[in-house]
């Protein structure tokens, strides 16, 4: 025999992130450990003042190993994307868009676009960043259309 | 005695069958081919001393060596980032032998990468992308669902379809010229079997809406070997010399292999056109010099990409200089005469710089006859080399 519950009922769980999680290297474990904070940091040289992406030890344009980690703005466009169909990829639920962003910081890097149905994705549409759960508790940037 | 500077040539070629299930390991792959190259130029296997492949191989330098009774081995190396570097292994060849380091280098390529594993598939361990591999970035890739060769190729591929208006039809022409010429080539696994375009718009998409089942190389078993030596030597040897006129390898800087993603601009290929450079510097040579061309097309953009690097045609106008006739038999630069990676086997390129000797020596099943054939560009991307007739 059941017990009728009182009150509302609770909220269905979310359901558990299925995306993988990143492989952390020593010189984006910085990049990585703000993303878990929701935090979207880049790699500027504290000599010449240029952003770097992926981050590295050294400066490409000065050599300088004084490296700075700056809030970035978030902001960028969508400078190339697909959307892979087969094989599916691992650790998603409906294919998603693999777009390359380029920040309005002049770097660029692999993300996806969400909240977008695949037939409204253009080139360089205009997005901002966001973040999604991992496995294992981690979070990684993604990018909606900006609003 | 002091060293001099030796001019390099390839003496003998060797391959497996091409299949989706060789049965043998993939050392045993790497040997039969080894032997049959060496068996082609009439060297013994035993007097190999220099040994080269490229990264993502499993077969060992020193088990191969055992295999073939190597006696005394001068030069080894692995060269990273995959089937970018296939044609690297012509530019060291040729680098080792020319400094006198060398008398018979071996290259090699064996893999087992239907049967065994699966190239084309989501990644089962992330090994490969680790430091020294040439493909650490792609790292970067993987939690956002970029996990396949084809991924990273379509979204390389993507700015430069979207900048010049080349649709996934488009395309289709590259698809339908190398089954063609892989139809009349009994070793290539689509022997027999050309395609339409009607076909290539029916197959499947792979990363939509740029590249379909069609677009993308096969996944194959076999294994393809290349011997050096020097081109004094060669002349001595069982099959007509092939020159190694030039080689080089080109990675300019923020270029990497295949998620290649953050150099300036998206729609060109700057590894293509710094080995172009470099090659044609290098060899006093241009296009309109080749008669054929080898071009390393994992998927069928990266074929349009390298035609406007090395100058074949202008930018942009690479689809429309294939669906012209210009990749053909008879026309302005017959390409890919065995197949290609798309129509013959996927051996990373290796089989591919093989029908560039062959069309040198006049031995291809598609011939170029209309030309005397001089001269043979065969390129991977990031690396490149001009074989020509003596």
């Amino acid at each position: 025999m059941s017990t009728p519950t009182e009150g509302a009922p609770a909220a269905p769980a979310a359901p558990k992130p299925i995306r993988i999680a990143p492989i952390v290297t020593p010189d984006a474990k910085t990049f990585w450990e703000a993303c878990d904070r929701e935090e979207f940091i880049g790699q500027k040289c504290g000599d010449c003042g240029q952003f770097v992406f992926p981050p590295r030890p050294m400066c490409p344009h000065c050599h300088s190993l004084n490296r700075q980690e700056v809030q970035l703005a978030g902001t960028g466009k969508v400078v190339s994307w697909t959307i892979p169909r087969h094989p599916p990829p691992f650790g998603f639920r409906e294919a998603p868009v693999v777009a390359v962003i380029e920040l309005a910081e002049g770097i660029r890097m692999v993300s996806n676009v969400v909240g977008i149905k695949p037939e409204d994705m253009k080139m360089d549409m205009e997005v901002e960043v966001g973040f999604e759960d991992t496995m294992n508790k981690h979070k990684v940037h993604v990018f909606r259309p900006r609003t | 005695m002091a060293r001099t500077f030796t001019e390099a040539a390839i003496a003998g070629i060797g391959a497996t069958e091409f299949s989706k299930e060789s049965g043998r390991s993939e050392l045993q792959l790497a040997a039969e081919c080894a032997k049959s190259a060496c068996e082609d130029a009439g060297v013994d296997p035993r007097d190999i001393d220099g040994m080269i492949t490229f990264t993502i191989d499993n077969s060992d330098e020193i088990g191969l060596a055992r295999c073939l009774g190597v006696k005394d081995l001068a030069y080894t190396t692995r060269i990273p980032g995959g089937g970018a570097a296939a044609a690297a292994t012509i530019a060291q060849a040729m680098a080792v032998v020319n400094a006198g380091l060398c008398k018979n280098v071996l290259i090699w390529r064996a893999m087992n990468e239907r049967s065994q594993y699966r190239f084309g598939q989501n990644p089962t361990n992330m090994q490969g992308y680790t430091g020294g591999h040439g493909t650490g970035s792609l790292l970067w890739c993987i939690p956002f669902g970029a996990m396949t060769p084809a991924s990273w190729g379509a979204l390389q591929a993507a700015r430069y379809m979207h900048t010049y208006g080349i649709t996934n039809a488009d395309l289709a022409h590259v698809s339908v010229l190398e089954r063609k010429y892989a139809a009349t080539n009994p070793k290539a696994w689509f022997y027999g079997k050309p395609i339409t375009v009607e076909d290539h718009q029916n197959s499947k998409w792979i990363q939509e809406p740029w590249l379909r089942l069609l677009d993308c190389c096969q996944e194959s078993d076999g294994g393809v070997a290349i011997l050096v030596t020097s081109l004094e030597r060669a002349k001595d040897l069982r099959q007509k010399p092939v020159k190694i006129t030039g080689a080089c390898q080109s990675i300019p800087y923020n270029v990497e292999v295949i998620s290649n993603f953050y150099h300036e601009d998206l729609t060109v290929m700057p590894e293509a056109q710094g080995t172009a450079k470099r090659l044609w510097a290098q060899t006093g040579l241009g296009p309109k010099d080749m008669q054929a061309a080898m071009l390393y097309e994992a998927f069928t953009p990266h074929l349009l990409m390298q035609l406007e690097a090395f100058g074949f045609c202008g930018k942009g106008e690479a689809a429309k200089f294939v669906k012209s006739g210009a990749l053909e038999l008879d026309g302005i630069i017959p390409t890919n005469t065995h197949g290609g990676l798309l129509g013959e086997a996927y051996i990373h390129g290796m089989n591919s710089m093989a029908e560039g000797v062959r069309q040198v020596r006049g031995t291809s099943v598609n011939q170029v006859t209309r030309r005397k054939v001089e001269n043979v560009l065969v390129s991977s991307g990031m690396a490149g080399a001009v074989l020509s007739a003596v």
